[in-house]
């Protein structure tokens, strides 16, 4: 779960971390308030989830009110990346001299968590970490222990941050591990960490990651999580509401399965065959006939759907129930939507296959030929 | 001989009381698996799926004589559950199918299994099985049959899938395990392989890997150093845009690019394995080889 800039900013200063003064605005009006408490020249940035907000026009100074109407008004409402921002940040407009990176992660492969430093601050980390690797310093962490202060220095002199300021680095970046740990950070990144002329840190930027597993122990965050997540398309929201893991791609061929790695292969097979997805849907395992009902609702739901195909390998998922619940979701339709393409196998399948109604449905007998048949089914709707 | 589970291991079930633990643990036994007790606390002296509950793992693989344990425990306790289990000498094998466990208490858990000689299957995970011998897990047995190729793989119901198109094809397997699809998992692709090589039983290896993680590059390496059994591979995820998690929580590719199914799809056959287009492909690839 990813938190807003300014919930992220509020985390980190409550943990002690200096953050330039700043007040969230969701108009116009709001923002000129907003300003007069910060205290000109100030930061517009648009309160998205989304990388990359200054190139594409989400961040904007302002020296007065008139410019600052002017970015709000522009920002306000704006289109990001397919996210429209409903609220700005109105923040000190920082001077510095130095921009920095400091983060937290888990590293997967050495299923321990890594510390980074790097002078190469304000620009996307990534580009940095695949051209130059070596301008990241990086400490791992023995997660029985936490960070030992020594390793933050250590993350900071290797990077070769400038000894002026190289102690307040390494307690920042002690103070983002600690508040990593104990709040089960996914990812902390402060991009940038901004030097002042005068050697003084601020965190510019608050990147704060949740792993979504452990909100049980964070209600705190997992409300903030909540105030978040009204960007989500309705599709999503919808997804959410059913509790399916749900991802929406841009083709025409609307997918239904049980396990990740099953679905993704479906989408691939679709793909193999000359489609293309609509999206990806779990149902998960042991899905009864409510749960068939609005994973159908979720596809028919989507515009971009010519046809769909069902696939279903049942482990603890049964064929004759994901059949009865098949018939019984699509029998409510004086029409059916679009065209269905069945292919059951596993537990009672062949019990499923006898009970699937074929006046409602096209049943196939393998996964290879059911994704063929409902790639020819798209087609021809498109042509 | 066959890898990490036989008609020999003995089985502790934590977790038996609850519902996917009870559930489970009589399908085990029907399936012909050696379960031996439960482990749950508080529940000491109860009696669940025909065998007897023990509060605490230590009590019941001392009391039982186990030599593996299977955590069906809900995500909140299952890094503690990991934790108990590693703790007890006896056990060489620690199957966790719980989803959904926190990654910091899997860093923790993965940084204690690095210190014992256990093999941690999952978390995440639909267990292993040997078939006709004994599964832990909550795979279905009836789609598995005894033979010659090992599998590994870290989706649950794509192993069912190519399992079925092996099976039809009269291909059995030697064992087949599941090691999950979280971002840290106990027992990774190269330590699996590092089985089946030394297996006398398995004559060629499929992988199922899929997006996210380098964990199939790492294999990639392992096939072309050490590996004289032949491996074909499958991998999910070719379409999966960046920055989305396509259900599994390790089944993302990273914004800068790492972790696609072309980077490992090109790893592998680098390596020399056969990767197939389809599940049919690779079921036509194994049907070649042996």
């Amino acid at each position: 779960m990813k938190l807003h800039e300014y919930q992220a900013k509020q985390v980190f200063r409550e943990a002690g971390i200096p953050t330039p003064a700043s007040e969230l605005a969701e108009s116009v009006e709001a923002a000129v308030a907003a300003a007069e408490l910060v205290g000109y020249p100030v930061a517009v940035k648009a309160q998205v989830q989304v990388g990359g907000r200054g190139k594409a026009g989400g961040i904007e100074l302002a020296d007065d009110e008139d410019e600052l109407r002017e970015a709000a008004d522009s920002i306000l409402g704006m289109d990001l990346k397919g996210y429209r921002v409903e609220r700005v940040l109105v923040e000190e407009a920082v001077d510095f001299a130095d921009e920095l990176y400091v983060g937290v992660t888990m590293d997967r492969g050495e299923g321990k968590p890594v510390a980074m430093v790097s002078t190469r601050g304000g620009v996307n980390i990534e580009e940095v970490a695949a051209e130059d690797p070596e301008a990241i310093a990086r400490e791992h962490v023995d997660p029985a222990f936490g960070m030992h202060p020594f390793q933050g220095r250590k993350a900071v002199y290797d990077a070769g941050v400038d000894p002026a300021v190289a102690r307040d680095v390494s307690s920042v970046l002690s103070t983002l591990y600690d508040l990593w740990e104990d709040k089960d950070g996914a990812d902390a990144e402060i991009n940038p960490l901004m030097v002042t002329a005068d050697d003084e840190v601020i965190a510019a930027d608050a990147v704060f990651n949740v792993d979504e597993d452990a909100l049980f122990r964070h209600p705190d965050l997992a409300e903030m999580g909540e105030e978040g997540e009204f960007a989500e398309s309705e599709l999503e929201q919808k997804a959410d509401e059913y509790g399916f893991d749900y991802v929406r791609l841009d083709g025409n061929v609307g997918i239904i399965g049980n396990g990740a790695g099953l679905v993704m292969t479906t989408l691939d097979l679709v793909d193999h065959y000359g489609g293309s997805p609509a999206n990806f849907l779990d149902v998960g395992g042991g899905a009864k006939a409510d749960r068939i009902a609005n994973a159908l609702d979720m596809v028919f739901s989507d515009e971009n759907v010519d046809a769909v195909v069902f696939n279903i390998f049942g482990g603890i998922t049964r064929g004759d129930e994901v059949a009865n619940g098949i018939n019984q979701a699509l029998g409510e339709f004086d029409e059916i939507p679009k065209p269905v393409v069945v292919r059951l196998a596993g537990t009672n399948a062949e019990e499923g296959m006898e009970i699937l109604d074929t006046s409602l449905v096209t049943v196939e007998e393998t996964l290879e030929s059911a994704v063929q048949r409902a790639v020819e089914y798209a087609g021809e709707v498109t042509q | 001989m066959s890898v990490l589970v036989d008609e020999d291991t003995r089985v502790v079930v934590q977790g038996i009381t609850g519902g996917e633990g009870e559930f489970h643990a009589e399908q085990m036994i029907e399936y012909g698996t050696n379960v031996v007790a439960g482990a749950v606390p508080g529940k000491g002296g109860q009696e669940v799926a025909g065998v007897p509950v023990y509060d605490t793992v230590a009590g019941a693989v001392a009391a039982e004589d186990a030599d593996a344990s299977v955590v069906f425990v809900p995500p909140a306790f299952a890094g503690d559950a990991c934790f108990e289990a590693l703790a007890v000498d006896e056990l060489d094998v620690v199957v966790a199918i719980t989803e959904g466990i926190p990654t910091q208490d899997m860093s923790r858990v993965y940084r204690r299994l690095q210190e014992t000689d256990a093999y941690l299957i999952g978390p995440n995970c639909p267990g292993l099985i040997t078939p006709d011998e004994a599964k832990l897990g909550i795979l279905p047995g009836n789609i598995f049959s005894s033979g010659r190729v090992g599998l590994v793989s870290r989706s649950g119901t794509l192993t069912y899938q190519v399992v079925d198109n092996l099976t039809k094809r009269g291909l059995g397997q030697s064992t087949a395990i599941g090691i999950g699809g979280d971002p840290i998992i106990g027992t990774s692709f190269v330590e699996a392989l590092a089985l089946f090589e030394q297996d006398s039983k398995t004559d060629a290896v499929v992988m199922c890997g899929e997006i996210g993680g380098e964990d199939e590059e790492e294999a990639a390496e392992y096939i072309d150093e050490y590996m004289n059994t032949p491996v074909v591979g499958f991998i999910a995820g070719r379409t999966a845009p960046p920055g989305k998690r396509m259900g599994h929580a390790g089944a993302i590719v990273s914004g800068s690019g790492t972790g696609t199914a072309e980077s490992k799809i090109e790893a592998l056959r680098d390596a020399g394995a056969f990767v197939g287009d389809t599940p049919e492909e690779v079921a036509d690839r194994v049907e070649e080889l042996l």
